[in-house]
């Protein structure tokens, strides 16, 4: 079986970020790391291995030459190799674009799973696991909390609003995961040691055989017409409560019916 | 004239309360018709609760194949839908399985999508998106380029739901012929969590959280119940769902949920980036924390520099006295 892992290559939350003219983030500016929820996705391809199952596990990330890091970052895991997307006409692709780019390089590749996370902590649009799965045409077993492997059958969890819901599909498939579904490891030093001499296979959007025409900024289904820094929140009231907890209480109560809130 | 679908999730033919909201943004921003659509049981008795908000036609599909297999059979139904109303823009709540449904919908009919809208205007035939983007850092405004048809996501809480008062909606069945491929991710059981009547964490219009400084998974029952007497819902920070405290569904922060209710009121969370960046777009922001350095005070606009286990019974018995 082979199990492939994207992952994006994201700011740190805590980074200041410029954006530039166009609207996009000048991805310079901060910097980067490998995205959270993706950890739970590489997590989760190295323990179907290690339940016994005889998988190759491959990353595959979209991003510039400076994403070289994140993919030994997430090689450093235990997983097996890797497919680095690189291409100056990705800049600027919106989900959508992205989706099909990674849908192109898959295309190229034998595939039987394909396990992301739910969201990227930047764009967080939650999108690209469903387009994916349906530029690729198979089916998406999203928003999994627990996930199982038998044969060619993939059952998940998937986290609802109220609870979960059971669902089971015949691979190849795209899964993604949710917070829920496990807690990642950290790669140990042999891990990190090997992931320096694991294969990277580097390819441009010719090598997936996907036009430029479908992607980049210009060629995006939408468009980001401006960007303001949001105006900083100012520090408000701050009560100090006596230690009875009356004080602090009422505090409270009369914040909360100035607002109408009770 | 531009007419405006809006996916319309409900409870048995009533809309859910971030459904109102944006029916009311489509009626108040819209310069033509507002159509619904509506799938699963019960949508058949919405004529007249749709009808007051201003909803012309309810397009309405109820099938096995919706509650028997996931996301796909929808996607053919919403694409049919959009078909048969005519409407080149998509309002629907940026709710994660309806969003799989358009995501999909949206690849096929080479639609675009902007996600998380807290702000609409119409301009010309085209719907601009304002939304917040890291963690609430910034504002951008976005819109569908071309002549392609426009899905908006949006946020709950961003409008007030206002009834306009109208006709019934009329009722149209939408004509969908399920494909046989889009039956092949099986649903084989559905499990409800008891939320001990709390509403969905995303929707609320006031959220109440805990972290680390409740000390023990036992100080949820507190916030619990703190929650109940606002009829908020519950969230937790990220250090908390860690240690098995509370349910990671309710963990608010960069890797969890987004929230923006009309009150966040969080008791000991320190409010480390991560956290902030899921709450920090939150009407009101109230906490209580020991500590007087933590982050958290300093976006707060009201800050309790106390003991949340003194301060939070008789807050509840405040609230309960006022409500009276």
């Amino acid at each position: 079986m082979r199990i492939i892992c994207p992952v994006k290559r994201v700011p740190d939350t805590a980074a200041d970020k410029k954006m530039n003219a166009d609207g996009t983030l000048d991805r310079d500016s901060a910097e980067a790391v490998l995205n959270a929820n993706d950890e739970w996705a590489i997590e989760e391809a190295l323990r179907i291995r290690e339940r016994g199952a005889d998988a190759e596990l491959i990353v595959l990330c979209v991003g510039p030459e400076a994403a070289a890091t994140t993919i030994r970052k997430a090689l450093s895991y235990g997983l097996d190799g890797a497919i680095h997307v690189t291409d100056d006409a990705i800049k600027g692709s919106d989900a959508a674009g992205i989706a099909r780019v990674i849908a192109a390089a898959l295309r190229a590749e034998e595939f039987d799973l394909v396990i992301m996370g739910n969201q990227s902590s930047d764009a967080r649009t939650m999108l690209v696991p469903a387009m994916l799965a349906e530029l690729l045409d198979v089916p998406a077993l999203t928003y999994a909390k627990a996930l199982s492997v038998d044969g060619r059958t993939i059952r998940v969890d998937r986290e609802t609003p109220t609870g979960h819901q059971t669902v089971e599909a015949q691979l190849p498939a795209v899964v993604s995961v949710v917070e829920a579904i496990n807690q990642p490891r950290y790669p140990s030093f042999k891990g990190i040691m090997a992931a320096k001499s694991k294969p990277v296979t580097t390819k441009s959007l010719a090598d997936i055989g996907l036009d430029a025409g479908e992607v980049g900024l210009d060629n995006a289904w939408t468009q980001v017409l401006d960007v303001t820094p949001r105006a900083p929140k100012t520090a408000g009231q701050r009560v100090h409560d006596d230690g009875s907890g009356t004080v602090g209480a009422k505090a409270l109560a009369d914040f909360l019916a100035a607002r109408k809130l009770i | 004239m531009t007419d405006i679908l809006v996916l319309v999730d409900h409870d048995h033919g009533s809309p859910k309360k971030i459904s109102k909201q944006i029916l009311t943004a489509a009626r108040q921003q819209g310069d033509g018709q507002v159509h619904a659509v509506l799938f699963g049981a019960g949508a058949d008795g919405s004529a007249e609760r749709l009808g007051a908000y201003g909803v012309t036609k309810a397009f309405l599909w109820d099938s096995e194949d919706l509650t028997g297999y996931a996301t796909e059979p929808m996607t053919d139904a919403l694409i049919a839908a959009l078909d048969q109303s005519g409407a080149q823009i998509l309002l629907y709540p940026s709710d994660p399985f309806l969003s799989d449904a358009v995501a999909r919908a949206a690849i096929r009919v080479r639609a675009g999508v902007v996600t998380d809208a807290i702000d609409l205007e119409l301009v010309g035939d085209r719907m601009v998106a304002t939304k917040a983007i890291f963690g609430g850092d910034m504002v951008s405004r976005c819109q569908v380029k071309g002549d392609r048809p426009q899905f908006i996501g949006v946020k709950a809480n961003a409008f007030a739901a206002e009834e306009s008062g109208g006709d019934p909606a009329e009722l149209v069945p939408i004509q969908v012929e399920v494909a046989q491929g889009a039956r092949r991710a099986r649903v084989l059981g559905v499990v409800a969590t008891e939320s001990g009547g709390r509403p969905e964490l995303t929707e609320a219009a006031i959220v109440v959280s805990g972290g680390r400084g409740l000390g023990d998974e036992q100080g949820f029952r507190l916030i619990e119940q703190l929650a109940d007497a606002l009829g908020a819902a519950v969230g937790a920070s990220r250090a908390a769902t860690d240690a098995g405290w509370y349910p990671h569904q309710h963990q608010i922060g960069q890797t969890g949920k987004t929230v923006s209710p009309q009150l966040y009121l969080g008791s000991g969370i320190s409010g480390a980036i991560q956290h902030r960046a899921g709450m920090q777009t939150s009407q009101a922001i109230a906490v209580i924390n020991k500590d007087a350095e933590a982050p958290i005070f300093s976006i707060a606009d009201i800050g309790i520099v106390g003991d949340l286990y003194k301060v939070i019974p008789p807050l509840i018995e405040e609230i309960n006295r006022r409500k009276q």
